[in-house]
């Protein structure tokens, strides 16, 4: 957009509302301490600038986590009646609302993603997340999972640092409805809006050791899902992980659930709304820099319009702005990592070698941080590497397909199954595919839309049990699964 | 499905009413809730400083500046063509609107004030707003104002002929009124077909209606009268930008746009702008292709434009009521 007459002038929201401290402890039982361990370093991936120095938990510091959740849950959590629980969650969920600015302006700079899309989805939606739990704290009882569902006791959670806030609102708030205490690790590269929630937990006076947050990388996970006195295990991540978390608690009584990768279909049909087909496709892999687990990275589009859907897509990858996560129009922001960069760069050349064709539309990268341009690659089969490994970035595999029933398939010829997208003004057949999909969540004519009342989760690698919604609960009440 | 096929399929698509039913409705669909996402998100682009200032004067220099009121004397319309050429009488930067737009009994003193001064004289006509008269009535409308002098006509559709699928009927009309635009000397008076996409409803109809217009040889597509709520909406304007650049993309040849009604605020038409820019480019970003069909937008226009040069806002006292 270089000879653009209206070009957009920078409009960067303001830092100012966020104070980040040089240096963060752990958050065991209402307070900060300093941990046993060493430290590392969080980065703005958009800069690379050292943003603060973070405290890695160790065994020991697992420990005195899990002591204080399992006090917290034996002498206040629960005993407290739902309606008391209820009560701080709704309290939670209007300081997030309140300091929502600062939360999203923060998760932008330690994840690199748009501010827009932190101020407009993210936080939120997390938001969303404990308004809802907390109307379901009292009301356990008419849930569906038996007339006085019993709470498992401590949940040891680790959540990913594609979307730090939500995760963690997904993962916190069933728990603590559902009358359970919690041990929370956010991820290595994503620790600081899980800190600020340390804060908010104190602001609203939530009774010391119901929540803890330990911050660290693999090492500190392990000792909290392996910890003898943890009940439950949540985990969101890469599905290797997660199969590791599976064979270490296999045999204990923890109760778990895996929400892992995803390789999903994006399937269009020539009787699709195709402007909005189009929105869809680009929400569906380009919306969060596609570190989605549900990202719509296989398009399979019918064949007769294949060609013009191509078309189109490309000239509307052409106005998306990549930049400055801080910048209120940055549609694409910073990979999160320069680890996840050289991921999603190995994987492109192997499409390239393979023999796809690749495509990006010209748009000008920052110098320092880590970027990669929006890119789709034409001619791909399904015995290429890139429509079945989770590439986890701004990648997209387009694939072709003749009839519905090629479509259902080639959609279902993955080892995941997370999510799957429907484009078509018919809708019986739409209804039909979404009978014949093996995803747990199937969008028709649109993509990468999540409610706190719509229940999220996997089949086959993508990961077992689900989050949000009614059935979110059964996964921190006894019995079931 | 596919739109992108060759001009000369157009041809056959009007042969008969069959033929244009079958085409209209082959038409992508378009999904409701899909695209007033698009639109209300296009709507979060935050313009600043020196993207703001070329947006404001753009919009003004897009502006039909309009009054249709039972009310209207010549006394009216001069004071507001005075304003069209000199909207701040106070920064002679200010740029002029783009058109006055009145009813075809008021064109002459339109024309009288306006003059030479390159702002043109749009006016309404077949029956306009309900276009409920007999064709010759309507037609012996658009051959006043285009014998009083309008460089535009804008004309409404027969929304009841179009609702029972009497397409070919609105094609035809159409054409006969474009054909009433041409004037002894050749010039012909540009045509904008308002839809009322109020009465229309759906984002389906907007489509084929805009379609219907493009092959029948409209200038201009235009969404509203002003006398039916809603008028003029982001989402609705979204679907006629698209037909505009995929009509282009068939044929070669560029419609504009008009929303008209509903639109008043700077914040408003900048999201508008913005859309033009992201939907069909920079192209689209003249008065030639897209105006706003407005009257108290412009002083808004004028408010921000102050406030961009001098820092401050003043009260509304200082800008001209006409």
């Amino acid at each position: 957009m270089a000879n653009d007459p209206f070009d957009y002038a920078p409009a960067p929201e303001s830092r100012s509302v966020v104070d980040i401290k040089s240096s963060y402890g752990l958050f065991i039982n209402g307070e900060f301490v300093a941990g046993g361990g060493k430290s590392f370093k969080t980065i703005s991936p958009s800069t690379e600038e050292v943003l603060s120095e973070v405290a890695e938990a160790d065994a020991d510091d697992v420990d005195k986590a899990v002591k204080a959740a399992r006090r917290a849950y034996s002498r206040v959590w629960s005993r407290m009646s739902g309606a008391e629980r209820g009560k701080y969650l709704f309290r939670i969920a209007r300081i997030i609302q309140e300091r929502a600015r600062e939360i999203a302006v923060l998760e932008s700079i330690d994840n690199g993603k748009p501010i827009k899309e932190s101020r407009d989805v993210d936080i939120p939606t997390a938001a969303a997340h404990f308004f809802y739990y907390a109307g379901w704290a009292d009301k356990l009882e008419h849930a569906g999972f038996g007339p006085d569902p019993q709470s498992l006791g401590v949940a040891g959670q680790v959540i990913p640092w594609n979307f730090p806030f939500l995760m963690l609102a997904w993962k916190i708030a069933p728990a603590l409805a559902t009358g359970n205490t919690v041990v929370l690790k956010p991820a290595e590269t994503t620790p600081l809006t899980a800190l600020l929630f340390a804060e908010i937990c104190q602001q609203a006076d939530l009774p010391p050791g119901v929540v803890n947050i330990v911050t660290g990388a693999g090492t500190t996970g392990q000792a909290l899902v392996s910890h003898e006195d943890v009940d439950k295990v949540a985990f969101t991540g890469s599905t290797a992980v997660g199969r590791a978390i599976a064979r270490a608690v296999a045999g204990s009584r923890k109760k778990v659930t895996l929400e892992l990768g995803g390789k999903a279909a994006n399937i269009v049909f020539d009787d699709a709304p195709i402007d909005q087909a189009i929105e869809g496709i680009v929400t569906g892999i380009f919306f969060n820099q596609g570190h989605v687990c549900c990202a719509g990275s296989r398009l399979l589009v019918q064949e007769s319009v294949a060609e013009e859907v191509l078309e189109r897509l490309k000239r509307r990858m052409g106005t998306l702005r990549v930049g400055d996560p801080l910048d209120k129009n940055t549609d694409v922001g910073a990979i999160n990592s320069d680890r996840q960069l050289q991921r999603i760069r190995e994987l492109a050349d192997v499409g390239e070698a393979e023999g796809a064709g690749r495509w990006s539309p010209t748009c000008d990268l920052p110098d320092h941080g880590f970027w990669f341009p929006p890119t789709i690659f034409t001619g791909v089969s399904q015995a290429h590497r890139i429509a079945r490994e989770e590439i986890f970035g701004p990648v997209l595999s387009v694939l072709t397909f003749r009839t519905p029933k090629e479509a259902v398939e080639k959609a279902n010829n993955t080892p995941y199954g997370l999510s799957a997208g429907i484009w078509s003004d018919k809708g019986s057949r739409t209804l039909w595919m979404a009978g014949q999909l093996r995803a747990g969540v199937v969008w028709s004519n649109t993509f990468n839309k999540f409610d706190p009342a719509s229940p999220f989760g996997g089949y086959k690698e993508s990961g077992y049990g689900r989050e949000g919604g009614r059935h979110g609960l059964e996964g921190y009440l006894k019995g079931g699964q | 499905m596919t739109l992108l096929s060759s001009a000369g399929s157009f041809t056959d698509a009007t042969s008969s009413d069959a033929s244009l039913h079958r085409f209209l409705h082959g038409l992508p669909g378009v999904d409701q809730v899909g695209v007033e996402q698009r639109a209300a998100g296009l709507g979060t682009r935050s313009i600043k400083t020196s993207a703001k200032e070329f947006a404001i004067d753009l919009a003004i220099r897009m502006v039909d500046l309009t009054t249709l009121e039972g009310s209207d004397t010549p006394g009216k319309v001069r004071a507001l063509a005075s304003k069209a050429m000199r909207p701040d009488p106070a920064d002679q930067t200010c740029p002029p609107v783009a058109a006055v737009c009145v009813y075809p009994d008021m064109v002459p003193f339109a024309k009288e004030t306006l003059g030479a001064s390159g702002v043109r004289v749009a006016s309404v006509a077949t029956a306009f707003p309900s276009g409920r008269a007999a064709r010759d009535v309507k037609l012996a409308d658009v051959n006043d104002a285009v014998d009083a002098g309008a460089d535009e006509i804008d004309m409404v559709i027969d929304r009841g002929a179009f609702l029972a699928g009497r397409y070919l009927e609105v094609y035809e009309e159409i054409a006969a009124v474009r054909e009433a635009c041409a004037r002894p000397d050749g010039r012909s008076a540009h045509l904008k077909v308002i839809f009322e996409t109020g009465e229309l409803q759906t984002y389906d109809n907007v489509r084929r209606a805009s379609w219907l217009a493009m092959l029948a040889g409209g200038h201009f597509i235009k969404t509203s009268t002003g006398k039916v709520q809603p008028a003029a909406t982001l989402p609705v304007t979204l679907v006629m930008l698209e037909a505009v650049r995929d009509f282009r993309e068939a044929t070669g040849q560029m419609v504009g746009v008009k929303p008209a009604g509903g639109i008043r605020s700077t914040k408003d038409a900048i999201k508008y702008l913005v859309m033009v820019n992201e939907t069909c480019g920079p192209d689209w970003l003249d008065p030639d292709w897209f105006r706003f069909g407005a009257s108290t937008l412009l002083n808004d226009l004028l408010m921000q434009r102050t406030k961009m040069t001098t820092g401050r806002y003043s009260g509304p006292d200082y800008f001209t009521l006409d």
